[in-house]
């Protein structure tokens, strides 16, 4: 039979028990809905960790140090200096180099130092770190209270929300700092002023340094000699983050932070200063650590082998990105599992269904046996019927799915603003989805039409006209 | 075991008295139906089909071989159970023998396999039943269209013959009405429009008038007449009415518990023919 004969025959089949057969694909629709929502959910949700950790900037970010500075820490297995290849300074001229590589978007010095910061008398120790002007649209700095900094050179901080508890006098116990809302940090710290005490590094005079070196009898490596200048330096506060952007650096994390511009002019005094005065680098101040950023997450992998073939170290948290994917794909094949589930069941009611038109059909089936139906065409007919039932009960369910996602996401969102925190996606229908779960149904269907298509096809043609 | 040969065939009865097997009369002269080519359309050799019903064996057709040559107009008679209805499935190609042959086409149906029997359902015979037997669901044009979708003729081709069919049978005005909908004369003269379509050399008529009354059964039989003349088809009707067997049929062949008895022309039939034709 010809395909459009069959198509014809079979739609015209289910129409003729249009209830029972649109029971069944309802059932079909059922599944695939339940199916898209599962999956749609799964990859909704590695949709918005990925979009998060794209704006905590830690999966786009790669750390570089000179493979001098590593070697210096406790590593006393292994010699203290490095080849000329492998001793190269991470200083400006580097840094522009870097940033230069394909696919690096920016690199800028890491400058933090631990200093003293005074609000209402009271002076605290903290960590202090410069922060690029391309922060702004990371997930730390929007949406926070007050704004980011006004310019790349304000005197101007925004607070990490521990260190804001600690100048208020709030501090939680340990673990319920989220019990307090940072909005009511922000009310009485805003627009204050903190005074940051600081050690400022000073170039001695190059006479000054002259004498130093004459005095010590050293090599000509004089213009390694600065001064340390004490200073004070008022910031006005005009941002709490919630979050901690500086998560990565662990103990080294910083609480305070100043535009990157405004931390590079003041000169704080850096621990690798120390380092550079007694390897006498040169005039130019190197940099403990570089951070670049990568245009995408996927390039960190190949700009890090770049920067390695410069002569400095790397680190990223690539491998912490492999897993996130790992775990959304062992996420997704659960979620999988369980929506085929009820698509699994609504197969059974595709061959319930089929089995019953067998019966209901037999001297139909024994009638067109008798004018020259072969066994296939009996068997193409039946799979045909399962096949439209698949297909219409995939395209419904597939709807059906994106809508119920599209129900569950507003609600979620409605009880999201009541808690006051920001609307989200937690549902993603991709193309691929849809055209896939269509597919699948019609696949499933076809499967469950292969007994009683089988079934038919092996009717007696005698017996089945005898049926009455 | 019972075997009996239609046609005055030497070979046949040899090999039937060779078996050991009863030859019954075969001294009535050969009917001459109309436009008979003188090749046989259907040739049954030794046929048996035994059917297993617990533990009894039932021999639905035991030992029957007969000829039927090509336009001839063959009646099956015989009680109910003798096996008449069998025999006609067997050369429909719906039910294969136990043992035995059916050559219909030089071909020899129990070689075949079931797509070959299904192109020989489709191709060389249109079975016209008691209970009529069209698809409730269907209009009348489209069970009529049915034999030629199978056959894969393409569908302005299929309008035309489909129509063609109907206005044969003069039910051109009832295209898309449903059997249910019909008369039983006219539901019969559906199905042998859809018997027709596919231009078979084989009808095959199982108590095509049982479910009519007279007037109306006096028309199918007339239509079937008119496909035997007209086009030359065979005609193997299956009947237990004596009457209507010797009103329209050029020969007989009587069944009795699966066994052919008889095998005799109609007489009466032929002449009339005959007087017609000069």
């Amino acid at each position: 039979m010809k395909t459009y004969d069959l198509s014809e025959l079979a739609l015209r089949n289910l129409r003729e028990s249009s209830l029972r057969n649109s029971l069944t694909t309802i059932g079909i629709s059922v599944g695939v809905a339940s199916l898209v929502a599962m999956l749609s959910l799964g990859i909704g949700l590695q949709k918005l960790a990925t979009r998060h950790l794209a704006k905590s900037g830690l999966f786009d970010t790669v750390v570089v140090t000179s493979r001098r500075e590593l070697r210096g820490f406790n590593r006393e297995d292994q010699p203290s200096t490095a080849s000329a290849a492998e001793s190269r300074t991470l200083d400006e001229p580097a840094r522009q180099e870097i940033e230069r590589l394909p696919n690096v978007l920016e690199a800028y010095p890491d400058i933090r130092f631990i200093t003293e910061l005074s609000y209402q008398d009271k002076t605290h120790l903290t960590m202090v770190s410069g922060i690029p002007d391309s922060a702004r649209s990371n997930d730390a700095f929007t949406g926070i209270p007050g704004s980011f900094f006004s310019s790349e050179t304000a005197p101007e901080v925004i607070l990490q929300k521990s260190f804001a508890l600690e100048l208020l006098g709030k501090t939680p116990p340990p673990g319920h700092e989220d019990d307090v809302p940072v909005s009511d940090l922000a009310k009485p710290l805003l627009g204050k002023e903190l005074t940051m005490h600081y050690a400022q590094r000073v170039s001695a005079p190059e006479s000054a340094a002259e004498n130093t070196a004459a005095t010590s009898g050293a090599s000509t490596e004089s213009d390694a000699a600065y001064s340390v200048v004490s200073r004070e330096q008022k910031l006005k506060i005009v941002g709490i983050s919630d979050l901690d952007p500086d998560s990565m650096r662990g103990a080294a994390r910083a609480r305070v932070f100043l535009p990157l511009k405004l931390a590079q002019d003041l000169r704080v005094m850096q621990p690798s200063d120390v380092r550079d005065s007694m390897r006498g680098f040169g005039k130019q101040p190197s940099y403990s650590t570089v951070s670049v950023r990568v245009r995408n997450p996927k390039n960190v992998e190949e700009v890090e082998q770049a920067i390695k073939k410069l002569g400095f170290n790397t680190f990223s948290i690539l491998d912490a990105t492999r897993s996130l994917r790992q775990f959304f794909a062992v996420l997704d094949l659960f979620l999988g599992i369980f929506g085929s589930l009820a698509l699994a069941v609504a197969s059974i009611g595709i061959v319930n269904t089929l089995v019953m038109a067998i019966l209901e059909r037999r001297r139909e089936i024994g009638i067109m046996k008798a004018i020259g139906a072969s066994d296939s065409d009996v068997k193409k007919l039946f799979f045909a019927e399962a096949g439209a039932m698949g297909l219409l009960g995939g395209v419904v369910g597939v709807m059906l799915g994106w809508a119920i996602g599209h129900v569950i996401n507003l609600g979620t969102n409605i009880y999201l603003r009541r808690q006051a925190l920001p609307p989200e996606s937690f549902w993603s229908v991709p193309w691929w989805l849809v055209g896939a779960a269509i597919i699948f149904a019609f696949i499933v269907s076809l499967v469950s039409g292969l007994y009683p298509a089988a079934r038919a096809a092996r009717l007696d043609p005698v017996q089945a006209l005898r049926y009455e | 075991m019972c075997c009996v040969s239609s046609r005055d065939s030497a070979r046949h009865r040899g090999h039937e008295e060779h078996r050991g097997k009863t030859s019954l009369s075969m001294t009535l002269p050969v009917s001459q139906p109309n436009r008979q080519t003188g090749a046989p359309a259907v040739r049954i050799v030794d046929l048996c089909r035994h059917y297993q019903m617990g533990e009894a064996l039932i021999p639905a057709v035991d030992g029957v071989s007969l000829q039927i040559q090509s336009g001839e107009f063959v009646a099956l008679l015989g009680s109910s159970g003798s096996g008449k209805s069998s025999l006609l499935n067997l050369i429909a190609g719906l039910d294969r023998p136990t043992s035995g042959a059916v050559i219909v086409e030089d071909r020899d149906l129990a070689q075949l396999s079931r797509e070959e029997l299904a192109k020989h359902r489709l191709r060389t015979v249109g079975m016209v039943f008691q209970s009529f037997n069209l698809v409730s669901r269907m209009t009348l044009a489209e069970n009529v269209d049915l034999p030629l979708r199978f056959a894969e003729v393409d569908r302005s081709q299929r309008q035309a013959l489909t129509r063609q069919a109907l206005e044969r049978v003069g039910l051109s005005a009832r295209m898309s009405h449903r059997p249910s909908e019909l008369s039983g004369g006219e539901q019969q003269r559906a199905a042998l429009a859809r018997a027709l379509i596919n231009q078979p050399k084989l009808l095959l008529a199982d108590e095509p008038t049982g479910n009519l009354d007279s007037h109306t059964g006096t028309e199918i039989m007339n239509f079937i007449r008119e496909f035997n003349q007209s086009l030359g088809m065979t005609i193997v009707m299956v009947t237990h009415e004596r009457a209507l067997a010797e009103r329209y049929a050029r020969r007989m062949i009587l069944l009795a518990d699966g066994k052919l008895v008889d095998d005799r022309p109609n007489s009466a039939v032929s002449a009339s023919l005959q007087e017609e034709q000069q």
